[in-house]
């Protein structure tokens, strides 16, 4: 797999992008919240902005929303450049976190709001609210006021009436951080469900990775205003570009160590194989490799299995039904591992504080980055 | 390793950026708010420059520098009205807080009936409806030449320092009751809980918790009880006799001997206070709002038998002396004269309302606080949307609230002088406003512009701020959210603003005092003249009919708005079904 592609846009330059954003740039007065932003969003794809807070993906929410006012750049939506429209001159629908719904009007004016706008006949817009109350599951809320509904069934609202003017863009601005932890994970899959059924381009700004690995078809990971990788969940969680990224997306574990050539890195007194690595070091360069607490063997060793190692449980979290176990391996020269097993795993194997194990960390899962600078 | 590949070439750096290109709506949003600031500028900002230059000119034109400024305090009759100003406004705020905040305690922390509270609260705050001039005609009969109660006094005289003294005690107490009664209630019960737990007495818990909760309340209160008797003409004009301070002082240079360059330099002096009052109540308010904001459990107070009486029998003296105030102008106003005919007449009010010279009086104050009110509101609201909710023009939006901070600043006395000099000059395309009835109302608009525009920025930040943002995605113009949601939401609110400036503008005196003809005459400014005439049941029959005239519209404003609100606003108490 090669490397740079991750990073970057999976999709072949040649093709017309739903949206287009080239060289973004937003400087405030003490610092840069977007530098030289560059990216391209496929038609009908739902891609996610994901990053800590602060780390721009709202601001660029609200450039290409033309909420704010880019220092330098250009979007392009299917083609046209709408760089410096205001906001009601461009083409999209958005919903907030906070749902933003008008509490003096009805759920069914709310949706109608965008369509009663002269352009559309009153029977038609009648029709196509009850269209959309049906499309996000709330046939007989029409009439209610927002204040009567649950957190989760105003965002459902807010998405209607973003949608009912059928733009060609869908704007979420964490949409669903208000919510309860159970609402959100059912919304999820509704906003996901009707992403799809809809077809339209999506583009969520999240601070929550479950959210974004799960809903995304395409993830901006984003830190300090710069896109760190862009890639499909599945490349981000498991190909991870840049140290950030292997961070912030799931757990990780970092073990020092420096490079021998090749694919070998000295760890403690180990060799470590390390066989995702695709960019040479030189030897001796210092190292931090990454490794998943999930990336471990501890079943059907042999002797010959690559980074196999002894280790002392140091320490047991129970969480349920997928546990953390702290190992120390002397060879590791005493740099601790977090890693996961289930429950059963640990009855089957006698995983306890103070037993020794075996293990083999996955040669094909270690991802080493050059650890003099914080960003390769 | 993983150089950048950059997949697109950057993007080319604008030498000259362009701009957000504007919409119909910006251009209309700035448009409206340019219009707000010019109007804000004209007659807020230009008059009080023009005092400025009025100051360091000759009766010529010429400029003198400080020149007037030295005259002023090489001449001990006129400094020593600066000197009688401080500390008659010292002595009021040393009876009138401690005072408002013994009530203010009694209102907030003790177990007195709900009816007992409530009763006192109305009788407390009618002062906020009655112009300056009644509590001083009120004294004046209580203890003046003929008082019922001259004999209290020994031989003093009621004219000067102490009538002064009792009208703005009178006339501050609910301003001062009202920023206690907020800072008050504000306690965080879990401190008393905490306190209590581990034996801390009651007075200790007064002076290390009650106290500093409130320490903020009673700055604000200090520094607002003392600009409004500095800045306050009705009251030392009635009872002042020939004692001076500043206030009158400006009249006198002005009306009486048209000295405009000295009467700028007093003008000046006047703002002192006011300026530096304002600067440190804006930055208390601002720490009492943080306050505000944090998460507190309220206190409830438990009964306690001796304190309980205690404070209730403070709240009852109280009462009465306030309305032994109100009650003797509402006497003085029904009887044919004070104290040799006690027999009850309307001759007063006939006189008022249809003899005198000033019988339009009445009718025009109805007509300015009903064009205030309705005028005021909707300007105020229309402004504080604009600076809240429309994108762009930071640096506008900040001048723009500046401004429409400051008039809380300039009292209104300084105000109205600024109005004579910038208007009347000849050169001055806007001379023909000079005297009319929209001046009058143009000046209690932005003379009360602070309070309303701060309640409507208050009720604007309570609703979502993307509201606009979503109707723009909607291709919906903000102006019709801002007819369809703002307003129905914020409709309390501007409801409110409109009654304030009802009530402000029906009792405003040092507004006015320096812009109406005979025409124009305000019911405020027909009192003093009534009052200076020796026709005091009249002026008292006119001060009586202003309270009574506030009292009814409250009560009316009151229904109509609980009528309003069920029919508008059902969806505000809605539970979840």
């Amino acid at each position: 797999m090669d490397m740079t592609d991750t990073r970057f846009l999976g999709s072949e330059p040649t093709t017309a992008g739903a949206l287009e954003v080239i060289g973004i740039r937003k400087d405030f007065e003490s610092f840069s919240a977007l530098r030289d932003v560059h990216l391209r969003v496929n038609p009908g794809e739902m891609l996610c902005f994901l990053g800590p807070s602060g780390c721009g993906k709202t601001t660029l929410l609200r450039i290409i929303a033309g909420l704010e006012t880019q220092t330098a750049g250009q979007i392009l939506q299917n083609g046209k450049d709408v760089s410096w429209l205001p906001p009601d001159q461009r083409d999209y629908g958005i919903v907030f976190q906070s749902y933003a719904l008008f509490p003096n009007l009805t759920i069914a004016d709310n949706i109608a709001y965008g369509l009663v706008n002269g352009k559309v006949k009153k029977a038609e817009a009648k029709a196509r609210v009850e269209e959309l109350l049906k499309l996000v599951g709330l046939p007989t809320s029409g009439s209610k006021y927002p204040s009567q509904l649950s957190g989760g069934q105003q965002q459902r609202v807010a998405l209607a009436r973003a949608l009912a003017t059928r733009p060609g863009l869908l704007l979420l601005d964490e949409p669903l951080s208000a919510l309860d932890a159970l609402e959100r994970i059912r919304l999820r899959g509704e906003i996901r469900r009707l992403q799809r059924q809809v077809g339209i381009t999506t583009i969520m700004v999240t601070h929550d990775q479950e959210e974004a690995l799960s809903m995304a078809d395409r993830i901006v990971v984003m830190n300090h205003g710069v896109i760190e990788q862009v890639g499909t969940p599945m490349d981000i969680y498991e190909r991870p570009a840049t140290p950030f990224v292997a961070d912030f997306v799931g757990k990780v574990n970092v073990l020092h160590g420096y490079a021998l050539g090749g694919n070998l890195f000295r760890v403690g007194d180990m060799e470590l194989q390390c066989d995702a690595c695709d960019i040479g070091f030189e030897p001796g360069d210092e190292v931090n490799l990454y490794l998943r607490p999930e990336d471990r063997l501890v079943e059907n060793l042999a002797h010959d299995t690559p980074n196999r190692m002894s280790a002392l449980v140091s320490k047991v979290e129970f969480l349920g039904g997928l546990c953390i176990a702290e190992v120390t391996a002397d060879a590791l020269h005493g740099q601790s591992l977090g890693l996961h097993f289930s429950l059963n795993q640990l009855h089957d194997l006698d995983i306890r504080e103070g037993n020794r194990i075996e293990i083999a960390l996955r040669a094909n899962r270690i991802r080493a980055f050059c650890s003099r600078t914080a960003r390769p | 390793m993983n150089a950048l590949a950059r997949p697109y070439p950057s993007a080319p750096m604008a030498a000259a950026r362009p701009g957000m290109r504007w919409s119909r709506d910006d251009l209309i949003a700035r448009g409206v708010l340019l219009a707000i600031m010019a109007m804000l500028f004209t007659f807020l900002i230009a008059p009080l420059f023009t005092i400025l230059v009025n100051a360091v000119q000759d009766r010529d034109g010429a400029f003198v520098g400080l020149a007037h400024f030295v005259t002023y305090f090489q001449t001990p009759s006129l400094l020593r009205a600066a000197w009688n100003s401080i500390w008659v406004a010292s002595v009021v705020v040393m009876i009138s807080v401690p005072t408002a905040f013994v009530c203010a305690y009694a209102l907030t922390r003790t177990c007195l009936p709900a009816w007992f509270k409530g009763t006192f609260k109305l009788v407390a705050l009618i002062p906020l409806l009655a112009p300056s001039l009644l509590s001083a005609i009120s004294f004046v009969q209580w203890f003046g030449n003929q008082g019922a109660f001259k004999a209290l006094l020994m031989g003093a005289s009621i004219y000067g320092a102490p009538g002064i003294i009792l009208a703005e005690v009178y006339n501050t107490f609910p301003h001062a009751l009202m920023i206690l009664v907020t800072a008050l209630s504000l306690a965080d019960g879990r401190l008393y809980e905490a306190a209590t737990a581990l034996r801390t007495p009651p007075w200790r818990q007064f002076t290390t918790i009650t106290l500093p909760s409130c320490k903020y309340g009673l700055i604000s209160a200090v520094t607002v009880v003392f600009t409004y008797v500095v800045s306050d003409f009705g009251a030392p004009k009635v009872i002042g006799g020939n004692f001076n301070v500043l206030s009158v002082d400006v009249f006198k240079q002005v009306v009486g001997q048209h000295n405009f360059s000295m009467g700028a330099v007093v003008g000046m002096l006047l703002l002192v206070p006011s300026i530096l009052s304002f600067v440190i109540d804006y930055t208390v308010r601002r720490k009492l709002k943080a306050q505000l904001t944090a998460r507190s459990v309220p206190h409830i107070p438990k009964p306690r038998r001796l304190a309980d009486s205690l404070l209730a029998t403070t709240c009852v003296l109280v009462g009465t002396l306030l309305l032994g105030t109100i009650g003797m102008a509402f006497y003085t106003s029904f009887i044919t004269l004070w104290p040799y005919d006690l027999s009850l007449t309307l001759k007063h009010y006939h006189f008022a309302l249809i003899e005198s010279d000033m019988a339009a009086a009445y009718g025009n104050s109805l007509i300015v606080a009903i064009s205030t009110a309705i005028g005021g509101s909707l300007i105020v609201f229309v402004g504080a949307y604009l600076i809240e909710k429309s994108r762009g023009l930071v640096a506008m939006k900040r001048a723009m609230h500046l401004m429409a901070v400051l008039s809380m600043a300039v009292p209104g006395l300084v105000l109205g002088l600024g109005y004579v000099m910038f208007f009347n000059h000849p050169a001055n395309p806007l001379n023909g406003l000079y005297q009319t009835m929209a001046i009058l109302i143009l000046s209690m608009i932005v003379h009360y512009y602070t309070s309303s525009h701060l309640t409507a920025v208050t009720a604007l930040k309570q609703i979502d701020n993307e509201f606009e943002a979503v109707s723009a995605s909607l291709k919906v113009p903000f102006y019709k959210t801002f007819m369809r949601v703002t307003v129905p939401v914020c409709l309390p609110a501007i409801l409110d603003i409109g009654r304030y400036f009802f009530v402000v503008s029906m009792a405003s005196l040092s507004c006015a005092i320096f812009l109406y003809s005979p025409e124009t005459i305000l019911a405020s400014v027909a009192i003093m003249h009534l009052d200076d005439a020796g026709d005091i049941g009249p002026a008292a029959a006119l001060a009586s009919l202003i309270v009574v005239t506030s009292i009814v519209v409250c009560i009316a404003y009151s229904l109509l708005t609980r009528v309003l609100l069920v029919r508008t606003q059902a969806w505000r108490n809605l539970r979840r079904g």
